[in-house]
């Protein structure tokens, strides 16, 4: 699925994300092993599989804030140390922020510029027009001044983003960042996750829901059942694979241009029944 | 008691006002002092949900001062221990609301009856015995006063230095990690900066009576704005306004200081609470239009 690939291989011929013989053991319960990933520039891949499996941990590891139970890690050309990464942009699960929070839109935004800095907090040259560049990059200059905490959570996960994409990462982790999002939010994020993609940033997304990502995303990484499975959408997401991968019957059903994966033990959403739902094999 | 008494007791000392003013001026700035940085650090006290562990770390540093009243030791040094020691064990052992929670909840009446038993033991001046739990700015010597002075600067130099990551910490964690704060060592530092303003506020308003100048102005502060300027600079305004203001009318009567601060502070975040209530009524009125 690498290696031999007919990339184009100019500068610095480093993956952005390399993962070798990964394995993650929590307990003595093994979550997953043998994880070998190499993601390509410009690449989206969405990591599925049902709760538990592990799926932030594997994007806590990319970044260093979790050590993994063996296997190696190579981001951005230098192997995993230390705890966090500045040049991965990094979108965490989210957390709705109370509506008496102290903060301003644009200052959600201003955090990925200098959040991280100590010392007096005098506003450097430039931090200004930076926060500007994001919050516009966004589309979020209509709500930027008001109040975060009464902002909507599509527009909290604009601003999210925004953060995330500080520092124009190469590479971008988003930890179920479509959750509890209407319709119209859900292809504006992924809207923005994919164009800063096609600036040739790769992209992690942990996702249980694969609909909005269909027709973007280039490969997936199904975690279930002390497994995995890494592929293209149409190689992946059958019937016949998942029911390998769960050991237990597993549906992948058509309805329309939708996806419908039933019978996958602790499915985390109620997935929609369709009458006329064709079932595809 | 008639209206006589309570004029007498509120406003008895007015026709000598300068002169105790002149005696009490280091009392009024060790007073500006806490309430300043009480403000600062109590917008991160609300942010971090905090407020409980503020008061838990106030017992104990009562604990420690009424021990050091037995000994003989250094009062100002004995609170500063017995904050610290709060702040240590709050910190590393309740990384997480619950369990932190729980841990105050069992900390803070071992401390408060631990300083009572102490209190009971000394055979010093009565005035002393008191003082710790309800505060008396003014009893307190005046080389004392000249640390509270000093540990609170430092604590103001600190929480600047600190600013953005605890603030990106108090917010995000995770997002703060994944951008390379070392969260642990942040929340650390603050507990350890909490501590130190702790024990200045036991000594000017009291153990049982901190959160007036360390939670409330903060909350009233974020009842009136969400500018990441505008609520702290305010919160130290609301602090410096009720500490100052407390002194300034309390040594008009003889009446203590610590329930002009409270009132104060009190007041000002009903009007904040009200002025708050308005403008959510006006934003909710725009968006629905």
């Amino acid at each position: 699925m690498s290696g031999a690939a007919p990339y184009v291989r100019n500068d610095a011929d480093a993956s952005p994300l390399s993962i070798r013989g990964a394995a993650l053991r929590r307990g003595d319960r093994e979550l997953w092993s043998g994880l070998d990933l190499d993601v390509q520039p410009g690449e989206l891949i969405a990591v599925l599989g049902p709760s538990g499996s592990g799926k932030t941990t594997l994007l806590r590891a990319i970044l260093g804030l979790e050590p993994l139970s063996a296997g190696t890690i190579t981001a951005l050309g230098e192997p995993v140390r230390g705890r966090g990464n500045r040049r991965i942009g990094y979108v965490p699960q989210q957390r709705p922020l109370p509506p008496d929070t102290a903060l301003r839109g644009r200052d959600l935004v201003a955090l990925g510029v200098d959040g991280h800095r100590f010392g007096f907090p005098w506003p450097r040259r430039g931090d200004r027009a930076r926060v500007d560049r994001l919050v516009h990059e966004v589309g979020a200059e209509a709500f930027a001044d008001r109040p975060a905490g009464t902002l909507s959570g599509g527009e909290q996960q604009r601003l999210r983003i925004g953060q995330a994409l500080a520092d124009d990462p190469r590479l971008l982790l988003c930890d179920e960042p479509l959750t509890s999002l209407d319709l119209a939010n859900q292809q504006a994020v992924v809207g923005l996750i994919d164009r800063h993609r096609r600036s040739g940033a790769s992209v992690l997304l942990v996702t249980h829901d694969i609909n909005p990502l269909l027709g973007k995303v280039d490969r997936i990484l199904y975690i279930a059942n002390g497994r995995f499975m890494l592929g293209k959408p149409q190689e992946v997401l059958r019937s016949d694979v998942l029911t390998d991968l769960y050991g237990a019957h597993v549906f992948v059903l058509r309805a329309g241009d939708r996806l419908v994966v039933v019978g996958a033990p602790d499915a985390e959403e109620s997935h929609h029944h369709h009458a006329d739902g064709e079932a595809t094999a | 008691m008639n209206w006589g008494d309570v004029w007498d007791a509120m406003f008895g000392g007015l026709p000598y006002y300068g002169e105790i003013l002149a005696l009490v001026s280091n009392s009024v700035w060790a007073g500006a002092v806490l309430g300043l940085v009480g403000g600062l650090v109590g917008v991160f006290v609300m942010q971090r949900d905090m407020a409980f562990a503020v008061h838990g770390i106030s017992e104990l540093s009562f604990a420690g001062a009424a021990a050091a009243l037995l000994i003989g030791a250094d009062v100002v040094g004995g609170s500063i221990v017995g904050s610290l020691i709060a702040a240590g064990i709050i910190g590393w052992l309740g990384a997480r609301a619950r369990d932190r929670n729980s841990i105050i909840g069992v900390l803070m009446p071992f401390g408060l009856g631990l300083g009572i038993l102490f209190l009971s033991l000394y055979s010093g001046r009565s005035a002393n015995r008191f003082s710790l739990l309800t505060g008396q700015i003014v009893s307190v010597q005046s080389d004392q006063l000249g640390w509270l002075i000093v540990i609170g600067a430092i604590v103001l130099l600190g929480i600047l230095l600190i600013w953005r990551p605890l603030r990106f910490d108090s917010l995000d964690p995770q997002a703060a990690a994944a951008r390379g704060v070392p969260t642990t060592a942040v929340s650390l530092a603050f507990m350890l900066l909490l501590g130190l303003i702790v024990a200045v506020a036991v000594h000017i308003i009291g153990a049982l009576l901190v959160m007036a100048l360390l939670v409330t102005p903060a909350a009233a502060a974020m009842r009136v704005t969400a500018g990441p300027l505008a609520v702290p600079v305010l919160s130290a305004m609301f602090g410096l306004v009720s500490a100052v203001g407390g002194i300034l009318l309390a040594i008009m009567g003889t009446l203590p200081v610590s329930p002009y601060i409270t009132t104060i502070s009190f007041v000002i975040y009903l009007v904040c609470r009200a002025i708050g209530a308005r403008q959510g009524r006006v934003t909710r009125e725009h968006v629905h239009a």
